[in-house]
């Protein structure tokens, strides 16, 4: 009872998305609706979050907040929002078993929640499709974003081009290097890419100068920022445009194997698509939630992006998080041979599902999610993003340790295409033919 | 009473405005940031704000970040931004510490406020700390006597410049524009209404800031506010030497005289 066959009838539509359930606990049903798992009205989760903002950006903010807490209880919007997912975006998205790829995996049942799939690639469209509805809601007609590996970039190029929006891109000078096809992307899509040249030039600098972009052009701007990080409320905001990942996962988990994971893997980076596949999770104990951290060259080398496993708590963009910092407060640098990843804060929503040990974060180095990339490529003809392969790596790790009776879920984030060049040289593609 | 309060009584008695300069610490040194800002001092700066070198002022324009950049480069920590408030202090100048709030989070709030106050520092401006989140630097600025200088922007509604005001002391800083920090050709036409606003709702001296590069600039903000703050186009001058700043700062200082100002 595996295959794509089964995805249709376990996830189609919004209101029986618990159908399947068969442990007798009522899955969260609406992603929008407020609920404990919320932040306090301020957006702390725990101490975490808040809006460490300049007071110029707090208005902004006030009205975003304001327009989001009416919008999630609207239907007109979450209406919307749920057609432009399914007939826009392509959800629900696959759940796929890897039973090749599982082989490597202590013999554990290996389950892909198939972002990959989505239009555009990657998980990110969710969150722009929300947050540019929000955006001709508030009558607003110019759209700035940071990207990193370019996947957020092209999303919201797309969701741009689609509203009819005027979309600008903040991308660190590196990673336009690393991620030129996407760059090309974004401009055959209408929008502007500027290079970002202050600083270590990479999403951390992107943000940085969309931040100063945003602050002189408010009143017409807004900041499609995209993880769920940021001042309040871009952390609650993201994760809920999210959670229909963990949603659906969980309803065609039940469906093909009559039980829930033992444990659902992601990669962290931001960690929006963390968020949205732990949350649909969240109220089952005995599911563990396991962010998986790029370790880069290894902890030990200091050349690595793992905030949540080697950071300490501090202010980036706007919120109180984890964050990679020297002692003066300075912020380090993150490498990742991912350009997704390589982000030295966290959404604040992770470090208090880490404070309170609802979720573990675990690292692997660049080499073993390379590993995991060339693996799911050759046993199930399916090529990741390098980001979603440090989630597969940490699902080989755990169903080596957990042994044959576990069922693991992956979320693959987004698909490996972008990622061609820097495959082809790390394992000699190039040289060979 | 705040620590700034005989500062703007005298001014106010002169019938002008203040000057306030700013200048990273660090900048381009540790030893010649402290040079340029004596030298602010002699040149008639009232007030100068140590600006503290962090690795992510998404606040400041291009002068500032590379500013920035430079006295983090040649080795800027944080414990150096105490021995130039310190230098600033003893030679008789008057110091606040301008800064993003992580460095200052990371020291320890108590402790930054603690070590600021023995330098003789004489207050703080937060540019990414808004009042909501700064119980921690209230409790901290009361215990060491400290001057809390929140911002307010023409962006700011009543209700936050009335929260903001009523967290402030020493002074309340105004954003002249909507942007980053940077010289401009005209001060924002924003930053006289957001003066009268703010002083709706307080009774504090009111900065104006961003945007300010010349001596005819400065008398013209100086006709509505009660300082004028100097930043980006000092840091530029820092660039050219000591007698750069000298010059500058003493045309600003021309500039806050000039302005006959309605007493009482």
């Amino acid at each position: 009872m595996t295959g794509p066959a089964d995805n249709g009838s376990a996830a189609k539509g919004s209101a029986d998305q618990g159908s399947a359930d068969k442990d007798g606990q009522v899955p969260e049903h609406d992603p929008h609706a407020p609920g404990p798992h919320d932040p306090d009205g301020r957006g702390h989760f725990g101490p975490y979050g808040g809006r460490f903002m300049p007071e110029a950006l707090i208005g902004a903010l006030d009205e975003l907040s304001a327009e989001y807490d009416k919008a999630r209880l609207d239907p007109e919007f979450t209406d919307e929002f749920a057609r432009l997912l399914r007939d826009y975006a392509g959800r629900p998205s696959l759940l796929t078993e890897a039973p090749r790829f599982a082989e490597h995996a202590g013999g554990a049942r290996v389950f892909l929640k198939r972002e990959d799939l989505n239009h555009t690639g990657s998980h990110k469209i969710n969150n722009v499709l929300g947050q540019a509805l929000l955006t001709k809601r508030m009558g607003k007609k110019r759209v700035i974003a940071e990207t990193g590996a370019g996947q957020h970039g092209v999303a919201t190029a797309t969701a741009c081009a689609l509203m009819g929006l005027d979309c600008v891109v903040y991308m660190g000078e590196v990673d336009t290097q690393r991620q030129a096809l996407n760059v090309a992307r974004m401009k055959l899509l209408g929008a502007e890419v500027i290079p970002v040249t202050s600083g270590s030039r990479t999403l951390k600098d992107a943000i940085n100068e969309a931040l100063r972009d945003w602050v002189t052009n408010v009143d017409t701007t807004h900041y499609l920022l995209g993880t769920a990080a940021g001042g309040h409320p871009f952390p609650v905001m993201v994760r809920n445009f999210h959670k229909v990942i963990g949603i659906e996962a969980r309803a065609q988990f039940l469906a093909q194997t009559g039980r829930l994971p033992d444990v659902v893997t992601a990669c962290v980076g931001g960690g929006s698509n963390a968020i949205g596949i732990f949350h649909g999770f969240i109220d089952d104990p005995d599911v563990r939630l396991v962010g998986i951290e790029p370790g880069g060259k290894g902890i030990e080398t200091g050349e690595h992006g793992a905030t949540l496993s080697e950071g300490s708590p501090g202010m980036l963009h706007g919120a109180l998080s984890y964050l990679l910092q020297d002692e003066d407060g300075q912020t380090i640098e993150a490498y990742s041979i991912s350009a997704g990843l390589d982000y030295p804060g966290v959404g604040p929503e992770h470090s208090w599902l880490k404070d309170t040990a609802r979720a573990e974060y675990r690292s692997v180095t660049d080499a073993e999610a390379m590993h995991a990339f060339q693996l799911l490529s050759r046993t199930e003809g399916v090529i990741p993003a390098i980001e979603s392969s440090h989630a597969l790596a940490g699902a080989l790790k755990l169903g080596q340790e957990l042994g044959p009776d576990a069922f693991i879920l992956v979320n693959l984030s987004g698909r490996g295409d972008k990622d061609m060049d820097t495959a082809a040289k790390y394992f000699g593609f190039y040289e060979e033919s | 009473m705040g620590r700034l309060d005989p500062l703007f009584a005298q001014t106010k008695a002169e019938g002008r405005a203040a000057l306030i300069g700013y200048l990273p610490a660090g900048f381009p040194t540790v030893d010649d940031s402290v040079e340029l800002l004596r030298a602010m001092v002699d040149s008639g700066c009232d007030l100068v704000e140590v600006g503290l070198p962090y690795s992510d002022p998404v606040m400041d324009g291009p002068t500032i970040q590379a500013a920035a950049e430079t006295a983090l480069r040649s080795g800027f920590r944080l414990r150096d931004l105490f021995r130039v408030v310190e230098a600033v202090s003893s030679a008789g100048g008057r110091a606040v510490v301008m800064t993003y709030w992580n460095p200052v989070h990371r020291y320890g709030v108590d402790a930054f406020a603690r070590d600021l106050a023995a330098a003789g520092g004489l207050g703080m401006i937060t540019p990414d700390l808004i009042p909501d989140e700064a119980g921690d630097w209230i409790a901290a600025s009361q215990a060491h006597d400290l001057d809390r200088i929140f911002l307010v922007a023409p962006s700011s509604s009543e209700e936050r410049i009335a929260l903001t005001t009523a967290a402030s002391s020493g002074f309340v800083y105004a954003t002249a524009v909507m942007g980053v920090t940077g010289a401009r050709d005209a001060v924002g036409s924003a930053a006289e209404g957001l003066v009268a606003r703010t002083r709706a709702h307080t009774t504090l001296p009111i900065g104006v800031g961003l945007g300010v590069r010349s001596g005819a600039q400065a008398a013209q903000v100086a006709g509505f506010a009660d300082a004028v703050i100097v930043g980006s186009a000092l840091v530029t001058s820092a660039s050219s030497g000591v007698g750069a700043v000298r010059e500058l700062a003493t045309d600003l200082a021309e500039g806050v005289r000039k302005t006959p100002t309605t007493i009482g």
